[in-house]
């Protein structure tokens, strides 16, 4: 029997809307994958990209960004400036070779557990089929030594 | 050489370009001073000294070795051990050996995609056979021997122990000036040194805070490249749409790029308490953009934003230019990266 792979998905949900929509999947009963680590932040705006970047270092499979709709951010407009660096990241992340299902960005109200539930299932599949990054270990051991050969002449 | 007591100094050149030897020299009449007060023990650039030379030397024998350059080769990293076994004090000169800098732009590629460019898809190159160079080649005279072009640029801290970083591309004499002076204050006097690790000859702000155009409050629809605008000459460049790195830059070169209306390219690294500068700089740009709203539908936003983003050209390249070996990341992973193919 092989194990499965169970990807580790590092979830920033803001305060207002989206870690509330994960309570109430919660006292709501819903079953989904136990692969997102929700890290609760005020604000969709307040996730730095340097937050995103050492997750991935650090052993994340996936990162989730999950705030209010547009409109409905509790500081007016933090959410936009949360989807604009989410905009620039992605166009550099696809630069490094990150694939694009390991960040997303999902808009969540408080209202709308069940929406969470099955986005976090549905990336936590998209991120499975992707399989490990472990970027330590695969994208920076050794210096040259683990890469193929270069071609003798 | 012979023993004069005078303190010992060593500058060496790693994956470098020679500008951070040329840096000290343009101290002015302070290289006489400097002469005066220290003995040279190993300067490949401006005097004849040999590696055996070094290697001759007792552990600890070179009182300051200023090293620049990024970590490139096996060479380097050779070169950075014995240095560091030699040097009582090692400080990572230059942007290369402070956060890795031009040389390590390559960490956006894989070290076979350099080597294909520079050896077989270079149109000024006739390379029939593909011959790419070799760690050891056997030829009837003996071994010959080259080292070992690595896959990742590394900044100096990442392959030996660091006492100080001076940054800059290259760092201004001022700084190096001042810097030299408190390290023969030390040496001579026994004035107290820095504590170890510290950045020297840089301010612990932002460029910004130095640079003397008008800023206002940000709110930029689109990005230009250089070549496509003409700059004001009193308004923060950023504001006109230039990209300037200054706002995730350290301070201390006195704001000189944009100053004469060259966006800050961002060569004296992370302000202090950055740990990423990209990620610094990534964050900061998006958040001035100006196109879209809360009042929009999700869709319209996200097609505004993504059209403002797209005028920003390899932001990967723009936002790490300096920083590559520096960065949370470090290199971009092989497979599926634009910058592999």
């Amino acid at each position: 029997m092989t194990e499965q792979f169970e990807p580790v998905i590092v979830g920033f949900l803001c305060n207002w809307c989206s870690y509330r929509a994960a309570d109430l999947a919660g006292t709501s009963r819903i079953k989904y994958a136990p692969n997102m680590r929700p890290i609760r932040v005020m604000c969709s705006g307040r996730v730095d990209p340097q937050f995103v970047l050492s997750a991935l270092r650090n052993g994340a499979d996936g990162v989730l960004i999950a705030g209010c709709h547009p409109g409905e951010c509790h500081y007016v407009n933090g959410n936009i400036k949360a989807l604009r660096r989410f905009t620039l990241m992605k166009d550099t992340l696809e630069q490094w070779g990150i694939e694009d299902d390991r960040v997303q960005l999902l808009w969540a109200s408080a209202s709308e557990g069940a929406k969470l539930a099955e986005a976090v299932n549905r990336m936590t599949e998209e991120v499975r089929a992707l399989g490990p990054l472990r970027w330590s270990e695969k994208v920076l051991t050794g210096n040259g030594a683990a890469q193929p050969a270069v071609k003798e002449a | 050489m012979t023993e004069n007591g005078k303190p010992k100094l060593a500058m060496y050149w790693a994956s470098s370009c020679g500008g951070c030897e040329i840096s000290v020299l343009n101290i002015h009449e302070n290289i006489l001073a400097v002469d005066e007060i220290f003995d040279l023990a190993f300067f490949p650039c401006i005097a004849d000294f040999k590696v055996s030379d070094v290697e001759g030397y007792p552990d600890n024998y070179i009182d300051v070795c200023l090293f620049n350059g990024a970590i490139r080769n096996s060479e380097n990293e050779h070169m950075a051990q014995l240095l560091r076994q030699k040097s009582k004090v090692m400080v990572a000169y230059g942007a290369c050996s402070h956060v890795g800098s031009i040389p390590a732009l390559s960490n956006l590629t894989s070290r076979e995609a350099t080597l294909k460019k520079v050896f077989l898809d270079n149109p000024s190159l006739d390379n029939p056979h593909e011959v790419l160079p070799q760690t050891s080649v056997h030829t009837p005279e003996g071994e010959l021997t080259l080292p070992e072009f690595y896959h990742t640029v590394k900044k100096l801290d990442q392959v030996v122990d660091v006492d100080y970083y001076l940054p800059g591309c290259p760092p201004e004499p001022p700084q190096i000036w001042a810097v030299l002076q408190v390290v023969a204050g030390a040496l001579t006097q026994g004035d107290p040194l820095p504590p170890a690790g510290s950045v020297v000859g840089a301010g612990n702000s932002a460029v910004c805070d130095e640079c003397d155009r008008v800023k206002h409050e940000k709110a930029i629809d689109r990005f230009y490249r250089p070549y496509e605008i003409q700059p004001d000459p009193e308004q923060c460049l950023l504001e006109q749409g230039i990209m300037c790195m200054g706002l995730a830059t350290r301070s201390g070169c006195g704001a000189l790029c944009p100053t004469v209306g060259m966006g800050c390219r961002g060569c004296y690294g992370p302000p202090a308490g950055v740990e990423d500068q990209g990620a610094k700089m990534l964050s900061a740009v998006a958040s001035v953009i100006a196109a879209g709203d809360e009042t929009m539908e999700e869709d319209e936003l996200e097609t505004l934003i993504q059209e403002a983003v797209d005028t920003i050209a390899d932001p990967s390249g723009t936002f790490y230019r300096f920083s590559m070996s520096h960065s949370i990341l470090q290199r971009v992973k092989d497979a599926n990266g634009k910058g592999a193919a």
